[in-house]
């Protein structure tokens, strides 16, 4: 069975690892959601030179692999391991949520906007006033699905090096010699984070979803 | 950047290598999960008593944890419990393993999302349980299926590239032996795998869009 000495000998390194993997993931669910939101509007601004520049971000970043990114920025930028995750995380996690509040965007009925800007207000203030703050309902849940891959995703941080959970297990397997174990471990410290985020999403689909 | 040294016959035909590689791991992994998935999906949608609460609990398990965790571990740790793998079977095991997961919780809410009615119209007309599964509901499902299914499948070929942990000779890591030769190699490397897998996966993104209109 599970030699639970491995968990209780390592816990430091458990715990740098679970701090690295949630300070990585909430630093880039922040710089995504930002970065996602510009470029969701730049979709859909009045603009075509900047709707092409949006969608050609969406469309490329999306189709590549998330470590084809981190690798990119890890060996070319030349910053350390968990900078070159997070920024990474944030550039492909921004792709996927500016789909997201797109989509939430087209949703809101076209004559709010008519509307809004009839009354005399310009499209940034449209936008800012009127159109997101009916949006961010219904894109709630399709965020929380992406700061679920978020988590699971920040695991890259661990092949360059990002002193996340991945990574430190790698250190805590090398001291024991044992791999299993520590492995089961890991799985453990990242299911605390992802299942109650899963509830959660879940239970806030059931409730915006009967809601509208 | 030497795009003309990094672009020799030789490497281009030593990327299409790993890159076949790519989409040979891939495509076994999507006809497996896709197999495994649709069962494990209809299973729960059954609401079998205990084997549809099993069924859930493991999907819920697998869908919440980070995939490379899952590729590291079959390959460096199922050894140790006797399970003895070479790489290409443990990147295709773990791929399945955890798309399968991901499969199954596409069928069971697109069998979900065909209404009660149609279901309890087609029993009262003499269908038995079977019968409107196969005729009614299987096939209003999976055209709603097909959409976020492809876009599973997009995600498998990407996720294909986490196998560099554990050195599958795939296009990523075929490309990391060519640009460990020389540092101006690592720019016209990355562009061109990158835009390698934007092909394939652009392709298929179309493809779902395609189906998707159609639908409406």
């Amino acid at each position: 069975m599970l030699d639970f000495s491995i968990l209780t000998n390592n816990m430091d390194l458990y715990l740098e690892g679970f701090k690295y993997t949630i300070i990585a993931s909430l630093i880039a669910l922040v710089a995504s959601f930002v970065l996602g939101t510009i470029i969701a509007v730049m979709r859909i601004a009045p603009l075509k030179i900047v709707n092409v520049i949006g969608t050609v971000y969406v469309e490329f970043i999306r189709n590549i692999p998330l470590v084809v990114i981190v690798f990119f920025i890890f060996i070319v930028a030349g910053i350390s391991g968990t900078a070159a995750g997070v920024l990474g995380l944030t550039i492909y996690t921004a792709a996927f949520i500016a789909e997201a509040i797109r989509a939430g965007i087209m949703a809101v009925p076209k004559g709010q906007l008519e509307a809004a800007r009839s009354s005399g207000l310009t499209y940034g203030q449209a936008m800012r006033f009127i159109i997101l703050p009916q949006a961010i309902k219904i894109v709630i849940p399709p965020l929380g699905n992406q700061f679920i891959n978020l988590v699971k995703n920040s695991s890259v941080l661990g092949i360059v090096a990002g002193f996340d959970l991945m990574y430190q297990a790698d250190l805590v397997s090398s001291r024991t010699y044992v791999v299993f174990d520590v492995y089961i471990f890991v799985a453990l410290f990242y299911l605390v984070l992802t299942i109650p985020l899963s509830l959660g999403v879940g239970y806030l689909e059931k409730r915006l979803g009967k809601t509208s | 950047m030497d795009f003309m040294g990094a672009y020799s016959p030789d490497h281009l035909s030593f990327l299409m290598e790993g890159f076949w590689v790519t989409l040979k791991v891939a495509f076994i992994s999507i006809v497996l999960s896709f197999f495994i998935g649709s069962i494990v999906g209809i299973l729960r949608y059954a609401r079998i008593p205990v084997l549809s609460h099993v069924l859930a609990f493991i999907v819920e398990i697998i869908r919440n944890l980070p995939l490379l965790l899952i590729i590291f571990f079959t390959y460096f740790a199922l050894p140790e419990i006797g399970i003895d793998m070479e790489i290409t079977s443990a990147a295709i095991v773990a791929l399945t393993v955890f798309e399968s997961a991901m499969i199954s919780e596409i069928i069971r809410s697109g069998l979900k999302s065909v209404e009660k009615g149609q279901i309890e119209a087609a029993r009262s007309s003499g269908l038995n349980y079977y019968q409107t599964l196969r005729f009614i509901v299987l096939p209003q499902a999976l055209r709603r299926m097909v959409p976020p299914l492809v876009s599973q499948f997009i995600s498998l070929l990407k996720d294909t590239s986490l196998a560099v942990v554990i050195a599958l000779p795939d296009l990523l890591h075929n490309a990391q032996i060519i640009y460990g030769q020389k540092q101006s190699y690592v720019v016209p490397m990355f562009l061109i795998i990158a835009m390698m897998y934007f092909i394939v996966n652009y392709a298929l993104s179309i493809i779902a869009r395609r189906l998707e209109v159609k639908r409406v």
